[in-house]
C-alpha cells in the first residue's frame, strides 16, 4: 500500500511546488498616465515587488502600495529600481499603482517583478516544501540550494539584461540625434555660404554707390 | 481507481487555484495593452488570462458572458505577427520565439463599440522559459519522483540561464556596433563639415571677386 500513498504525497508536493507564483511584467507607461495593479492576497502571505525602469527620460517613477483598506503601505517617488517586501497583514485586494504623472513628454518602460508566497497553512516558506514524513535528507537540501542559487543566478541576469537594453536604447538615440543634427548643419552650412553671397549681390546692383564691405562668412 | 480521480480532483484545484490567485489590473473596452518580454531564441511562453466584465446590477466584476473575449497579438523583434488569435474570455496562448530579441504581446477585447465606457478586469500571468514548464505534468506523464523532478527542474533552469547568455552575448555584440557606428559617423561628418565650410569659404571668395570685378568697384 506504499505506492497510493507515495503518490498522494508526491501529488500534494507537485501541488505545492505550483503555489508560489511569480509574476514578470515590462510595460510601457505613456506620460501623464498611472498604471495600477492588484492582487487578492490572504492575511499572513509574504509578497515581493520589484520594479526598474528601462528607459525613458530620467529613468524615475512613482509607486504607491495600498492596503485592502486603504492605508498606504509603501510609497516613493521619482524612483529608478527598489524592492518592497511585505507580510500581509489584512485579507484582500492589494493595490500598487506606478504613476507617470509628473512627465510631460517621455513614456517609461517598467519592468516589474512581484512574488506572492501562498497561504500559510500551506507552510510554503521557500521554493523547497517541507516533505510530511521526515525531515529532508542531505541531497533534497543540497538541490534545494542549488535551485535557490540559480533562481538568483536568473535574477542577476534579468537585471544585467534591463541595465543593458537601458545603455543600448540611450546609444541608439545618440546616433539618430547625431545623424539628424550633422546632415541638417551640412545642409545650413551650404544654405548660408549661397544666402549670404546672394544677399550682398543684392546690396550691389541697386546701383546705390554703398560703400559698405561688410564682408561676412 | 480511487488514485486517478483524487489525481484528477487535486489537478483541478490546482488549476483553479492557480488562476484565482493572479494578478490583474484593469482596462477599457476599447483599450490596448501592450507588454514587452526580451528572450532569448527559442523560448516557450505561455500567458494565460482571464477577463472580467463590471456588472453595474450587482455592483462587483463577474466572468463575462459569452460575448466578450481578447484579441492576442504577438509581434517578433522584426514587427512581425508570430501570433494573431481571439480567445474566449478566458484563454491560454502559446508562442515559442524564433528570434532573439523584444517580443510585443498586445491584449485588446473583441467589443465592439466604440466608445465603451465599461471596464474589464484582465487576470494576466505571463511564463517564460523554466517557469513555463508544469511540472506537474512532466512528473505525471514520466513517473518522476519528486528529487527526480528537482533534478529536471534545474536542469532546465541552467539550460535557460545558458540561453539567457547567448543572448547577452548576441546583445553586447550588437550594442558594440551600434557604439562603433556612431563613433564612425561623427568623424565623417565632421569632416565633411569641416571639408564644406573650407569650400564653402573659398567660393564665397572667388564669386564675390568677380562679381566686384565685373562692378569695376575693385
Amino acid at each position: 500500500m506504499l505506492a497510493p500513498t507515495l503518490r498522494v504525497l508526491f501529488i500534494l508536493i507537485a501541488f505545492l511546488l505550483t503555489y508560489i507564483h511569480s509574476n514578470e511584467l515590462t510595460f510601457e507607461l505613456p506620460d501623464n498616465a498611472k498604471e495600477c495593479f492588484n492582487e487578492k492576497i490572504k492575511v499572513g502571505s509574504k509578497f515581493i515587488l520589484e520594479f526598474q525602469v528601462v528607459t525613458g527620460g530620467n529613468y524615475d517613477v512613482d509607486l504607491e502600495l495600498k492596503s485592502p483598506s486603504g492605508k498606504i503601505l509603501y510609497q516613493v517617488t521619482k524612483k529608478q529600481y527598489d524592492q518592497i517586501e511585505k507580510t500581509a497583514e489584512e485579507d484582500g485586494v492589494y493595490e500598487f499603482c506606478f504613476s507617470n504623472e509628473f512627465s510631460t513628454f517621455t513614456h517609461k518602460v517598467i519592468y516589474i517583478d512581484w512574488r506572492v508566497d501562498g497561504d500559510p497553512e500551506h507552510e510554503i516558506t521557500g521554493p523547497n516544501p517541507r516533505v510530511a514524513e521526515g525531515a529532508l535528507t542531505m541531497i533534497e537540501s543540497k538541490v534545494g540550494n542549488i535551485h535557490r542559487n540559480l533562481e538568483s543566478c536568473i535574477d542577476y541576469q534579468t537585471h544585467h539584461r534591463l541595465r543593458e537594453a537601458t545603455g543600448r536604447a540611450r546609444a541608439e538615440d545618440l546616433q539618430e540625434r547625431v545623424q539628424l543634427w550633422s546632415i541638417g548643419q551640412f545642409v545650413l552650412i551650404i544654405i548660408v555660404a549661397i544666402g549670404t553671397v546672394l544677399l550682398l549681390r543684392s546690396f550691389f546692383t541697386d546701383r546705390r554707390t554703398s560703400s559698405s564691405a561688410s564682408w561676412s562668412r | 481507481m480511487c488514485n486517478s480521480s483524487y489525481f484528477v480532483l487535486i489537478f483541478s484545484l490546482s488549476q483553479l487555484v492557480s488562476l484565482s490567485y493572479s494578478l490583474y489590473f484593469h482596462i477599457g473596452e476599447a483599450e490596448r495593452k501592450c507588454f514587452l518580454e526580451e528572450i532569448p531564441d527559442d523560448t516557450l511562453v505561455i500567458g494565460k488570462y482571464k477577463v472580467e466584465l463590471y456588472d453595474e446590477n450587482s455592483g462587483a466584476y463577474r466572468p463575462s458572458t459569452p460575448g466578450i473575449g481578447m484579441h492576442v497579438e504577438v509581434k517578433d523583434p522584426d514587427d512581425k505577427i508570430i501570433l494573431s488569435k481571439l480567445y474566449t474570455s478566458e484563454g491560454r496562448f502559446t508562442f515559442t520565439s524564433h528570434t532573439p530579441g523584444e517580443h510585443i504581446i498586445c491584449l485588446y477585447s473583441n467589443s465592439s463599440s466604440w466608445f465603451g465606457k465599461q471596464k474589464l478586469r484582465v487576470h494576466l500571468d505571463i511564463d517564460i522559459g523554466e517557469h513555463a514548464i508544469d511540472y506537474q505534468q512532466v512528473g505525471a506523464r514520466e513517473k518522476l519522483t519528486e528529487l527526480q523532478l528537482r533534478v529536471r527542474q534545474l536542469l532546465d533552469q541552467v539550460s535557460q540561464i545558458t540561453k539567457e547568455q547567448n543572448y547577452q552575448r548576441y546583445r553586447e555584440e550588437r550594442f558594440r556596433t551600434l557604439s562603433e557606428t556612431t563613433n564612425q559617423r561623427v568623424l565623417w561628418w565632421s569632416l565633411a563639415q569641416l571639408v564644406i565650410l573650407v569650400i564653402a569659404g573659398f567660393w564665397q571668395m572667388r564669386h564675390l571677386r568677380g562679381f566686384f570685378e565685373a562692378k569695376k568697384l575693385v
